[in-house]
This record gives C-alpha cells, structure tokens and sequence, in this order.
C-alpha cells in the first residue's frame, strides 16, 4: 500500500525526522486559511505517484492568495491518470543549499534492508543509477544492529556532506529506519532531503510502501489508505480477496495461481491479443469469489472477449463452474467467453458449464487464439 | 532417486487439524507420504485420522519430535502465527521444513531467514505449493495425478503454472524425478540455485525445467550458476513478459522495478547460459522431448 506524501512525512517525524510545517487542504479556500496561518508556502498535490514537480502539481503560495490561487489550479489536475483530490501546504524551506536522496529499503538479493543516498538528489533516482551509479551509495543494515554511528558517517563522508551535520544525519537516517521497521516499510524515502540555507537538514518530500502483509497489525497505518485512489474495481476486487489490475486491452482474463495469470496474459499477447486485466482468483476460490471475479471483469466496457483458465489444484473446476454460471445469472452480457478447465474436478466443471453457451479449449494456446479471435469480432 | 524427500521422509504438519491443514494432509497420505505426527496448540493428544492411518496430535513441535522423530515439516497455518511454527520447527532440530502460508510480513522473513540459516536448516517456502515426488511422497498441494516418475527435475516459482508444465510433460510421456515449487515471495529460503545444485547432484534426473517469473534478481542469479556450474540440460519459461511496471502481480515479490526484475532481463541472462526460454508454456515440453531425443 502506497502512503501520500503527507502521510509519510508525519509517520517520518514521529521517529524525529525533521520535515517543514505543513496542513493538508481540499479546496482553495481552505488553502488561502492554512497560507494565512504558515506564511510563504509550497502546495503540492497528493496523488500516489512521482514528478509531480515536472506536471506542475507543486507550485509556490508566497502569499495567501497565491497560495489559493495554486490550489485552485493544481485541485482536480490529472497527474497520470490520478485526479487530485487535495493538496499539502508546506512552509518554504529557509533557502536550499543542496538536494540529497535518501531511502531506506528491501534488498532482496541481500535479503536485508538497505540504505541508499545520493548527494545527487531531487532527480530520477532511477536515471542517476542508469548514468552515474557510482553516485549512490548502498549500504545493508543489519536487522539486529539497527543503523550504526560508522554507517552514517560512510554514507555522510560519501556525499560530501558537511562534517558539522554528521551528527544530525545519524539521527536522521536512524529516525529514518525506526520509521521503516516500526510501520513495515518496504520502502521510505526522502527526496529530497535538503540543507537549508540555515545549514539545517529538513525531508521536504517524503514517500512510502507499506508491506500489504503487515497491515493487519498496523491499525493506524491501515486506516490510511486512501480509497479514493483505487480504481473501483481494484477496490472491489481487494474487498473479494481476489488480485486484479485493470490494464489497456479488451480480453478480460480470470485466472487462478498470479504465475498461470501472468502467463495468460503473455500467451494472450503472443497470440496477438491485448489482456484487459489481471486477475487471479486465488487458491481455493468458491464460487462467490469467481462470480465477483466476472463481474469485475464485465465492468470494464472495453471488454470485447473473456478468457477463463482455471487449472485446478486447490481449486476445483465445479466450483468455478457454479461460480460463472451465478454470474451469468446476475449480469446481463453479450460478451464472448472462452472457458478452459483442467486439473481437479475439471470434467465436472465443464459439464455445469454444458448449456451456457461457452467456447471451451483444452490448451492455454487454443483458449487464448480462440478469446483473440472473439474479441476481434470475428466468430 | 529424488531430491529433498521420497517415500521414507517422516512428516511433521502444523496446523493438520485446520480446514485446509486436514484436507491436504489426507491428501498427502492418500498419495503415500509417511506423515508421522502433527501439531496443533491445544489439541495435544488428539488422534488424526486419515483412512486407516491414526497420526498423533502433539501440542508443540518438541513432543512430535521426542516421540515420533520426523525430520521433515509442513506448515500450514494462518499467516499470523507462521513465523512462530517456522521458528517452532527449525528450534525442534528439524532440519527441512516447507512453510505454505501466504502473507508473511517481509521483515518477518528477514529475521527468520537469518535465523535458519544460523541453524543450518533448510526452509522451502514459504507461498509455495510445497513439492512432490512422483510416486513417492509430496508436502504441499502439487496435485498428484499430473505427475509421474521420469528423468526431468521441475524448479518454479509458481504454483498453477508449475501443475501445468507438469500435466503437459507426463502427457508427453516425461516423467519428473521431484518437483519443486519455491513460491514467490521477494524474501524466502530455498533458491532456484539450491535446487539446481541438488538436481545436479542427482543421478536420476537428466534434464531440469526451471519455470521463473517477473521480479527480484534470483533468475538473473540462476543463470549465471548454470552456466559455471550446471552440465545437465535446463529449459525454462519466465511468466510476466507483459507485466506492467510498477504493479504487483499478485505475488509479493512479482514486481518490476524500473529496469530491475523484467523478463527480457531474465530471458536475456539465461539464454547467455545456453538455457532455450519458451515463448508459450505449452511448448516446454516439447523442447524437453526434443533436446532429450524423444
Ligand atoms: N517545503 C519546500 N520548500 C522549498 N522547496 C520545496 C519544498 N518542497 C518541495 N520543494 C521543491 O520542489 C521540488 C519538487 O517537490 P517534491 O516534493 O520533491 O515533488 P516531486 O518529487 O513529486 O516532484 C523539490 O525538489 C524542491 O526543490
Ligand atoms: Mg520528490
């Protein structure tokens, strides 16, 4: 789960990383209140991605009026393909001396959580370690030795940075860690982290990834999330306990097993098809979860063709069976499904599917030529 | 012969009392595997009956151990108590232990990997569908009927896929010496690497499939080991060639990250080690049958 940016810099100053004053607004108005209050800020929007800066979604607020003005402009804006919905408000930074990146993360080759920085920060971390990676410095953390003094000072030292901020630095990526262990991190990152024309440090951005699989102990940080930010369908999908990403093309996919899901989407692909979706029931699904499945997948009016391959193991071909033809019961639909079912139970399960007036395939290539071909429109 | 277990392989299970933990665990008998004992906390004394066999309860994995000495371990409880039975199991001396659960906090892994390893035991998992050795004994839920005994060692990431490969293999006549599915979590314990090195190592297997996916580096890792290392013949499929980026496909550690973790990469690499990559899962076989002159 993806936190805003708001968010991130909140849990971040909780473990005592400094971040400026901020208030988060939803309507100019609002905006125009909190600038009276801070002074000269920066209105940012607050959507789950990055480069906002480039797509114009950061903007100065030197004044109250400026500042309702940007929110007016930037509130509603589409930052690829994300509406915003409402904008931080933070005070300017005293000056900046210099843009650093900082990230605490997963490394699993290592299999450890590791430190990346750069004093070439406010940029692409991907495209400075495409052009210059010897300008990041990595170091692994030891989960039992948390950050030590000599690991600060490397990754200090490294940057150039000024000998007088190494302590703050220490206590800084420290704090940094903290964050990212005590909410499950599987990613926390500043960038940029700046020096003030105070010669302070202060995280002016912030992101972070919380581990789905942690939630359930992480009360708080779950009640962050921000469902306006998911597509309906994701939602509804998340709500079944079923995984689906929307994608661009029109054969809506139902899977079980994300390997075999993914797979169906290549072979799609290679048969010259375009996957609308992914989606993967899941082990053991029954037949309610098959038919939220299938109505997920009609909700997306692209859809021309559905493309069903279940190989049954922990699943059973009946159930998925029962599943689609409860679906078919409650959705109107004229789209074209292919259904493919092997494995446990899968006799059983096309026999259920005898009258629905289904295309069947034995093999994923036969079934993914056949939603190809339906979906063009020709059968 | 077989890689990690066969028929004499004594089988602990936890949570063999559970919904999903019973039914597989009759499965895994029907099949032929030796389960010993199983473990549920507060269930101690119990009697878990499968067919005609009567496998004993045990509160913690410690009593399994001291009376009925299995040295092989199933887990399959819920996510929130799987770290504290892998840690349970590996404390108990076990020294191979095969975790099931899905949704184990990554940090969790970390310490727990960390842990096993100082213990010197082998964890395979955890998400994963377990493994099975044709005619001899699985742990997991690899559906028996579409394996058979052969010479081909199978090593995936995935599940279903895995159950797939297997099925077109055997209707090929290509029969499998273990099948091994690691599970993709971005943080786990047995590798591809481990794997091939005990197929390698095996006389009976002659040829390896390796089934991959978008994400992390392991088959990046795998190539390079093949190619200094592996004289047997390996073909291998990489699932998630049109996986967004930045979009986690269901698994954990399914992810491409900027130009890390995409299947170009990976079927780069192992084509650089001399290992063909299908372009369809339904022609693995086929180039098995081929490259082993059936
Ligand atoms: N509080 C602030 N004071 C001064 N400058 C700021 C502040 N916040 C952001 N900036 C400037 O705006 C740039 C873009 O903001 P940032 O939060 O990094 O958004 P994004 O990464 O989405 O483009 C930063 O690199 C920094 O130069
Ligand atoms: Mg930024």
């Amino acid at each position: 789960m993806n936190l805003h940016e708001y968010q991130a810099k909140r849990l971040f100053a909780e473990h005592g990383v400094p971040i400026p004053n901020g208030e988060v607004a939803h309507t100019p108005a609002e905006a125009r209140e909190i600038a009276e209050r801070l002074g000269g800020v920066i209105v940012k929007a607050q959507v789950h991605t990055g480069g906002r800066g480039k797509a114009g979604g950061v903007k100065l607020g030197r004044t109250p009026a400026e500042a309702e003005a940007a929110a007016a402009a930037i509130l509603g804006m589409d930052i690829k393909g994300y509406t915003v919905g409402k904008v931080l408000l933070d005070e300017l930074a005293p000056g900046i001396e210099q843009e650093i990146y900082l990230a605490v993360l997963i490394d699993r080759a290592n299999r450890r959580p590791m430190i990346m920085a750069s004093a070439a920060g406010g940029m692409d971390i991907e495209q400075v370690a495409e052009e210059t990676p010897e300008k990041i410095i990595k170091v692994h953390i030891e989960p039992s030795l948390g950050v030590r003094s000599y690991q600060s000072t490397y990754v200090a030292s490294r940057m150039g940075l000024p000998k007088e901020l190494w302590r703050d630095f220490h206590k800084l990526l420290t704090g940094l860690y903290s964050c990212f262990n005590a909410n499950d991190a599987s990613l926390t990152e500043i960038n940029p982290l700046v020096i003030t024309g105070e010669g302070k440090l202060l995280a002016v951005d912030g992101k972070m990834t919380i581990d789905d699989n942690a939630l359930f102990r992480l009360e708080k940080v779950a009640a962050m999330r921000d469902v306006a930010e998911e597509p309906d369908a994701e939602r509804q999908a998340r709500e079944a306990g079923i995984n689906f990403i929307k994608l661009d093309g029109n054969i809506g996919c139902m899977v079980n097993g994300a390997g075999l899901a993914m797979t169906t989407m290549d072979v799609t692909k290679l048969f010259g098809g375009e996957p609308a979706n992914f989606l993967d029931i899941g082990g053991g699904a029954q037949a309610e979860q098959v038919a939220a499945a299938l109505r997920i997948i009609l909700s997306d009016p692209n859809v021309k063709a559905v493309l069903i391959n279940i190989f049954g193991g922990i699943t059973r071909g009946d159930e998925v069976a029962k599943g689609i033809v409860a679906a078919l019961g409650q959705v109107e639909t004229e789209v074209p499904m292919v259904v493919r079912l092997a494995g446990t139970n899968a006799e059983e399960g096309m026999a259920i599917l005898a009258d629905a007036e289904m295309e069947t395939a034995v093999t994923l290539s036969d079934a993914a030529q056949k939603a190809v071909k339906l979906a063009q429109g020709d059968n | 012969m077989s890689i990690l277990i066969d028929k004499n392989t004594r089988v602990v299970v936890s949570g063999i009392t559970g919904r999903e933990g019973s039914f597989h665990t009759r499965q895994m008998i029907e099949y032929g595997t030796n389960v010993v004992a199983g473990v549920t906390p507060g269930k101690g004394g119990q009697i878990f009956e499968a067919g005609d066999q009567k496998i004993p309860v045990f509160n913690t994995i410690q009593e399994a151990v001291e009376s009925t000495n299995p040295n092989a371990s199933m887990i399959i409880v819920p996510a929130r108590f799987a770290v504290d039975a892998i840690y349970e199991a590996a404390d108990a001396g076990i020294p191979f232990i095969t975790c099931l659960t899905e949704y184990i906090p990554v940090l969790d892994m970390i310490e727990a990997r960390a842990y096993l390893d100082a213990k010197g035991a082998r964890l395979l998992g955890p998400n994963c569908p377990g493994l099975l050795t044709p005619g001899e004994a699985k742990i997991g839920f690899i559906p028996g009927s579409v394996a058979m005994p052969g010479p081909v060692g199978v090593v995936s990431k995935s599940g279903t896929l895995t159950y797939e490969v297997i099925d077109a293999l055997t209707r090929l006549g290509i029969g499998q010496t273990t099948c091994v599915g690691i599970g993709g979590d971005p943080i786990n314990g047995t590798d591809f690497i481990d794997v091939l090195k005990l197929f390698e190592a095996d006389p009976d297997t002659e040829h390896i499939v390796m089934i991959g996916e978008i994400g992390g580096n392991a088959e990046e890792k795998a190539a390079a080991f093949i190619k200094e290392h592996v004289t047997k013949p390996v073909t291998s499929f990489i699932a998630g060639r049109t996986a967004p980026p930045g979009r986690r496909m269901g698994h954990a550690g399914a992810i491409v990250e900027g130009k890390s973790g995409t299947a170009e990469g990976k079927i780069e690499a192992l084509r650089a080690a001399g290992v063909p990559v299908a372009d369809n899962p339904d022609d693995i076989a086929k180039i098995v049958a081929e490259r082993m002159g059936k």
